[in-house]
């Protein structure tokens, strides 16, 4: 952590290797194919050459004379006997071959680079070659041409003739300057001729460290192993070509060098065969090393495996602060936050390492100790229990002490897969017992966490500047607005949602004792009581302790979740309690439920987050949560299964229903046997009868979901988890309770199995209900074994649907960051690409911030009218509106609401012809997603 | 998109007034916000004073609201875009505006989209027709006929009689009546576009618009060009013929495979095609050309140009993500969008596209196919500027968006600033 400005690489610059600056660059030459001697020492001039550096902790490098940690190792040199091609540039060799002359090598004027002259080093210029014609003259010396071919990967032909890789690299030696420019190469940077191979840096040992099993035996690295192969067959080469073997055999063995070149740069060369280890295994070579998602780049270098970090299982805690991460002793003892020891702190840094690395806990508190101590001279000293005092000594000003986590510390938080920002938050510290990380549930929805054993990652930030940034930047607080929609992301769930369902719906009231219980324990003052009963008594209401946690100036109005999809009818809003007004911070009527509190839709989360501030925000989600698990547990709510039991008459009248559905199928089928059944304009004749078979299925299973939910009130449970949204749908109730309903596989009823037939219990041929995988049984009473079967089938595409969209839609997410990760909005308003290529003139055409938008949109007109000319816009306003005063609906909801509407069109239309009206609203079933 | 409000007649002064003093504030703000407030306030009749506070109080909230500098928000488009991605259905057919009429939606779509895909898996056209007609069904049902691509084997049989070495072709009228045609549009198909060099056609059995056709081989079947001669057969020749006559369009526009109509709540009669082809059914009298849209992008680019496309891109994205009930905000599909749009032609988000054109070298190997991006840098003596967020990870310095765009320098007060 240096002080000051740091450097920075300005940019790199991209060239290859001559041979002479590869010979100008090792240390040492390597002849010998031996690594090490007998003794395990390295062989001179061998692929271990201690010239090459060191991997062994006691040897010194013969070339810089560091250690281990000191050496970055050095390259040496394999000096080939006869010169190879790069596999890498065979292409582009031929390129050269083909559009420069055999003879003098000059640019043949046929090419397309002589005539448009490219620019040096784009795309074009590199990649437009068109080889001149065969038999072409060069203008400059007359010699005819030939057609040259290249033979995959690395042998050229010239009218089936082949040219040496020695010939080859002569002819690239004749390309003048000039004419290597006008081909799209930078001559500056490397000579065409280096593309043949002469001599074959040898890379450092470091780079392929050979070893040590356990049984003492030494394994060499893949390159390692490579190199030895190309030494021997340099070495026969060289041996053979000297004897004067005949031409064959030292072509043979030319060849069989270039093969051992080609695999040690890329092993996986199409057209050859993988050179491979003695187990059968592919060697991994250059290519592979830097290649793909566990290559260099991907795995090493865009992303790096870290210190100060931890990762265990996670679980809920209700009564931590949105803004808190639940860590245990061992992992804050073992995390430590670099504390630089000035004058003021010298004591406290003292302190902590006098505690030593395992301070006892007192109480059963945690203490926090110190791990290391960095003096000023950069000297690490490890702290132990019999040197903390000692070490305690060596502290002074200058000095750094690692200190173990304490309270208040700011980490990071993060659960994979990252698939937004929220993904990553900055926590503060809360050292507790036992062994998970924990955090409230309402950053559940961000990290889209559950505890069935999810694991999370932390990470402890140890520069000032990071910790600042996180804080203002990171902390959940800060992102309790989405920057996908403008909406709450961090919000209530599950039990926070009923627990609000009870606390408010038709107002409950509370006496003194309950309510002194509930406010206990979310550290709220005690209001004066909202009434008196018949009995005297004085009592609290529900809606009042809510009421208690919502920011004084907060107004609202909007339909709840378990209003459904009904009309206008405020009367009949008034009698559910569904209408919801919040005047000044005070709840006056409806229900709180998802729609108000839920992450992802709660309208009075969302507006205290866009009014009050982070902080309030924060404040409220405490508090709410703490209250709906107060209040839950005082109310208290089980479900079970006798939750969906219907009377006797229910279940007949749902037979009764579900039976004329199969007959009407079968009259459905019967018809089309006939051929009397109706077309429909662009389907075929099955096709309609499958688009009529389905309809009436689906209006079975609605009209036994229906009779089910007659008896299915929001006295049930059940009904009021699935209603208020906290949840389940009425659609997985009437499921369990009425008929589960047609099995589908793609979209269409079952059809595959057996031959004409889905299970040999049915007929071939057979079209009708239960046949086709419809489920008349309902979860509850049962399903029969072909039912079983159908049901699994359905099970089946939804798991594999599942498995294929996280990986199709995780490569598309890749695609999309990496084509936008550069762009950023420039001072001046404008999106641009690292270029500077302008891609916006003004981001999203207003300069607007999503997450700051109130659902897309900048500013709510209304809302500035009131706050600027308050009663008088208000009156004219409400005129103009007529009923129903939605202010602060935001749009996006009503969308979606007309989606859904849209969506839900026909069976509504189904529902409105039937005359069945659930006594407690169940004009939402059918309606689930 | 929604269809703005009526503030077509009315007198912009007001929102003149209230961007002249909005601008003052350094603000500038959108003619929709202006309009709204018009329209909210025409029943009040403001003050000056009154107008000034509203400016200032719009002012204040919109600039409240604005993006910081350096905001990294391609990574928060992306991400925006690509998370919910995971909670979108895979299954590819679904049902659009009409029942009978399959669409691809889902993620598929937005991949799709992505990929800047010349052709979609299912084009779709949704033709509305000029307003004086739209609301007659048979006239909308004319437009559609014409429309719709009829082929021969649509309206009529086709048999080859091997024995006699010809290709038979029977009408069915009842087949031709749906579609609105008579013999006499077979025949001119017919004589358009059979090869004549090998084949002669006359009339055959049967009376009236059920009358047939019949094809004959031309004496000493010359090969037909592009084919090996010796392959050539005159039964082959006659298979051929009669696959020719396969592929005859009597009427309609190519491309078009069906073409449905369905009312609309507004009372129009709107016409959804299978298959597209833009440029053509906008030659078409009594469609409306500035309603018409298909989902091809492609087609879209090619007949209105790479600013039209890019709306399309947006639209359709959005209504592909809106339909599967997830709310994204449209700035960031615009931003894609523009990115995808941005040299003036679609390029896609990808290896083929733009990230297989960035400027860093180590970007793009950090991508996909490493290695032969670094080789090619090697020999053209590429720079890596090392701007961007990748590159700049890999070499272990900070990225150049966000908080590490700028630099913070704190000069301690013993040294006394100049300026002091």
């Amino acid at each position: 952590m240096t002080m000051g400005l740091s450097k920075r690489i300005k940019s790199l610059q991209f060239a290859y290797l001559s041979p002479d600056e590869i010979r100008r660059m090792s240390a040492v030459k390597i002849i010998t194919a031996d690594t090490y001697d007998d003794d395990g020492y390295p062989i001179e001039m061998g692929l271990m050459d201690l010239h090459l550096g060191v991997i062994e902790p006691n040897l010194r490098c013969r070339t810089c004379g560091g250690r281990v940690n000191e050496c970055p190792g050095h390259f040496g040199i394999i000096e080939l006997a006869m010169p190879v091609v790069h596999v890498g540039y065979a292409k582009e060799i031929k390129r050269l071959l083909q559009s420069t002359c055999r003879a003098c090598g000059r640019l043949l004027p046929d090419s397309a680079q002589a005539r448009s002259g490219p620019v040096l080093g784009t795309e074009e210029g590199f990649t437009s070659s068109r080889p001149p014609r065969e038999d072409r003259v060069c203008p400059f010396c007359h010699e005819v041409q030939q057609r040259i071919i290249l033979d995959k990967p690395t042998t050229f032909r010239e009218n089936g003739h082949k040219i040496t890789p020695k010939e080859v690299r002569a002819r690239l030696e004749r390309i003048p300057d000039e004419d290597v420019v006008k081909l799209g190469l930078n001559p500056k940077f490397g000579r065409p001729e280096w593309m043949v191979l002469t001599v074959l840096p040898v890379p450092p040992v470091s780079v392929r460290p050979s070893i040590t099993l356990e049984s003492g035996e030494r394994s060499e690295d893949d390159l390692t192993h490579k190199l030895v192969d190309v030494l021997r067959i340099n070495q026969r080469l060289r041996e053979n070509r000297d004897m004067g073997a005949p031409q064959l055999v030292v072509e043979d063995l030319w060849e069989l060098l270039q093969y051992h070149v080609t695999t040690y740069f890329d092993n996986q060369t199409s057209g050859i065969p993988p050179a491979r280890h003695r187990s059968g295994r592919p060697l991994k070579t250059l290519v592979q090393r830097l290649k793909g998602k566990d290559g260099r780049f991907r795995s090493n270098l865009s992303g790096k495996r870290v210190n100060f970090s931890a990762r265990t299982v996670i679980s809920p805690d209700p009564l931590l602060s949105i803004n808190d991460v639940g860590i245990p002793f061992e992992v804050a003892r073992a995390l430590t936050v670099p504390l630089d020891v000035t004058p003021f702190n010298l004591e406290i840094a003292k302190e902590f390492v006098k505690r030593g690395p395992n301070p006892p806990n007192q109480n059963g508190r945690y203490v926090p100790g110190a791990n290391y101590l960095v003096r000023e001279d950069g000297q690490r000293i490890k702290i132990m229990e019999r040197n903390a005092e000692a070490c305690a000594d060596l502290v002074t000003p200058g000095c750094v002490v690692e200190r173990q986590l304490l309270d208040g510390d700011i980490v990071l938080f993060n659960r994979q897969p990252s698939l937004h920002r929220m993904s990553m938050m900055a926590h503060f510290v809360r050292i507790l017992p036992y062994k998970t990380f924990r955090f409230n549930l309402c950053d559940c929805t961000p990290y889209n966490a559950d505890f069935d054993g999810d694991e999370m990652n932390l990470h402890v930030l140890q520069g000032q500047e990071a910790r600042a940034e996180a804080k203002v930047l990171m902390q959940v607080q800060e992102h309790v607005l989405s920057p996908r929609y403008g909406g709450p992301i961090v919000g209530m769930i599950h039990d926070h949602i009923t627990a609000a369902f009870l606390l408010t719906h038709k107002n409950p009231r509370f006496n003194r004792a309950q309510a002194t219980y509930i406010l206990s324990k979310v550290h709220l003052p005690m209001p004066p009581p909202e009434g008196k009963g018949r009995d005297g008594e004085e009592y609290w209401t529900g809606k009042q302790l809510f009421s208690l946690t919502l920011p004084s100036d907060l107004n609202v109005e909007f339909r709840a979740n378990i209003c459904g999809h009904r009309g206008k009818d405020l009367k009949q809003h008034e009698e559910d309690d569904c209408y919801v007004q919040v005047v000044d911070g005070k709840l006056l009527r409806g229900t709180i439920d998802a729609k108000a509190i839920a992450a992802g839709k709660g309208v009075i989360l969302d507006a205290i987050a866009r009014n009050n501030g982070p902080s309030r925000t924060r404040e409220f989600l405490d508090t709410m949560s703490r209250l709906a698990i107060t209040a839950i547990g005082l109310k208290g709510l089980s479900t079970g299964i006798d939750d969906e039991d219907v009377p006797e008459e229910a279940r007949r009248q749902i037979f009764r229903a579900l039976a004329e559905a199969r007959t009407e199928v079968n009259n459905l089928v019967e018809k089309y046997r006939k051929g009397e059944l109706e077309q429909m304009p662009g389907r075929s004749l099955e096709e309609t009868l499958e688009v009529m078979v389905r309809k009436e299925l689906g209006k079975a299973r609605d009209v036994a979901g229906d009779i089910a939910g007659k008896y299915l009130g929001l006295n049930n449970p059940a009904v009021i988890l699935a209603r208020s949204g906290a949840r389940g749908s009425m659609l997985n109730l009437t499921q369990m309770a009425g008929a589960v309903g047609q099995q589908s596989v793609r979209g269409e009823r079952l059809l595959r199995g057996y031959y004409d037939r889905t299970l040999p219990h049915f007929a071939r041929g057979d079209l009708g209900a239960q046949a086709r995988g419809f489920v008349s049984s309902s979860y509850k009473v049962g399903l029969s074994p072909t039912e079983y079967f159908f049901h699994s089938m359905g099970g089946r595409e939804g798991l594999v649907d599942t498995a294929v969209r996280t990986s199709r839609s995780g490569y598309m997410q890749r695609r999309l960051i990496n084509a936008l990760e550069d762009l950023r909005v420039e001072e001046d308003g404008t999106v641009r690409n690292t270029a500077g290529v302008v891609i916006e003139y003004q981001y999203g055409e207003d300069g607007i911030d999503p997450s700051r938008s109130v659902q897309g949109k900048a500013l709510i007109v209304d809302e500035v009218l009131q706050s600027v000319l308050g009663r008088r816009y208000h009156a004219g306003a409400e005129a103009l509106r007529g009923e129903g005063v939605e202010g602060t609906t935001p749009v996006g909801e009503e969308e979606l609401d007309l989606l859904a509407e849209a969506q839900l069109e026909e069976e509504v239309e189904d529902e409105e012809t039937e005359d069945v009206t659930p006594e407690d609203g169940g004009g939402d079933f059918g309606g689930g997603d | 998109m929604a269809k703005e409000g009526g503030t077509g007649g009315m007198d912009r002064t007001l929102q003149r007034a209230l961007a002249e003093m909005a601008r003052k504030e350094g603000v500038r703000l959108p003619s929709k916000i202006l309009d709204e407030v018009a329209e909210r306030t025409a029943h009040l009749r403001l003050s000056p004073e009154d107008q000034k506070k509203v400016a200032h109080e719009l002012a204040r909230r919109f600039r409240k609201a604005e993006v910081d500098a350096h905001e990294s928000v391609g990574i928060v488009a992306a991400q925006s875009i690509g998370e919910p991605g995971t909670q979108m259905t895979l299954r590819t057919f679904h049902y659009a505006g009409v029942a009978e009429m399959n669409v691809t939606l889902g993620l598929p779509r937005l991949i799709e989209l992505v990929d800047a895909r010349r052709i979609p898996s299912t084009p779709m056209m949704t033709v509305y027709v000029d307003r004086k007609i739209r609301e007659d069904k048979v006239r909308v049902q004319e437009i559609a006929l014409r429309i719709e691509v009829t082929m021969v084997p649509d309206v009529a049989t086709i048999g080859t009689n091997v024995e006699e070495l010809k290709v038979v072709i029977t009408p069915r009228p009842a087949l031709m009546e749906a579609r609105g045609i008579v013999r006499k549009d077979v025949e001119k198909a017919l004589t358009e576009n059979l090869d004549t060099r090998h084949f002669s056609w006359e009339d055959g059995k049967g009376s009236g618009e059920a009358r047939s056709f019949e094809i004959h081989l031309k004496e000493a079947p010359a090969p037909r060009a592009g084919k090996e001669p010796e392959e050539e057969t005159p039964f082959k020749s006659l298979l051929q013929a009669a696959e020719d006559v396969r592929q005859m369009r009597i009427k309609g526009i190519p491309g078009i495979k069906r073409a449905l109509i369905k009312k609309e709540d507004s009372g129009e009669y709107v016409i959804y095609t299978e298959g597209s082809n833009f440029a053509e059914v906008l030659k078409i009298d009594g469609v409306d050309r500035a309603r018409t849209t298909t989902n091809s992008i492609f087609d879209i680019y090619h007949v209105l140009g790479v600013e039209a496309a890019r709306v399309a891109l947006v639209q359709e994205a959005n209504r592909t993500l809106a339909e599967q009930g997830l709310t994204v905000d449209i700035r960031h599909i615009m931003l894609v969008s523009d990115v995808m749009t941005n040299e003036g032609d679609i390029r896609a988000i990808g290896r083929h596209g733009i990230s297989g054109k960035k400027t860093s070298v180590l970007a793009r190997a950090a991508f996909e196919i490493t290695a032969a991006h670094l080789l090619k840098a090697a020999i053209t003596g590429e720079v890596d500027e090392l701007r961007g967020v990748a590159e700049n990870i890999i070499v272990g310095q900070p990225i150049t968006l966000g908080t590490g765009a700028v630099n913070l320098i704190y000069r301690p007060p013993s040294t006394p600033a100049k300026a002091a």
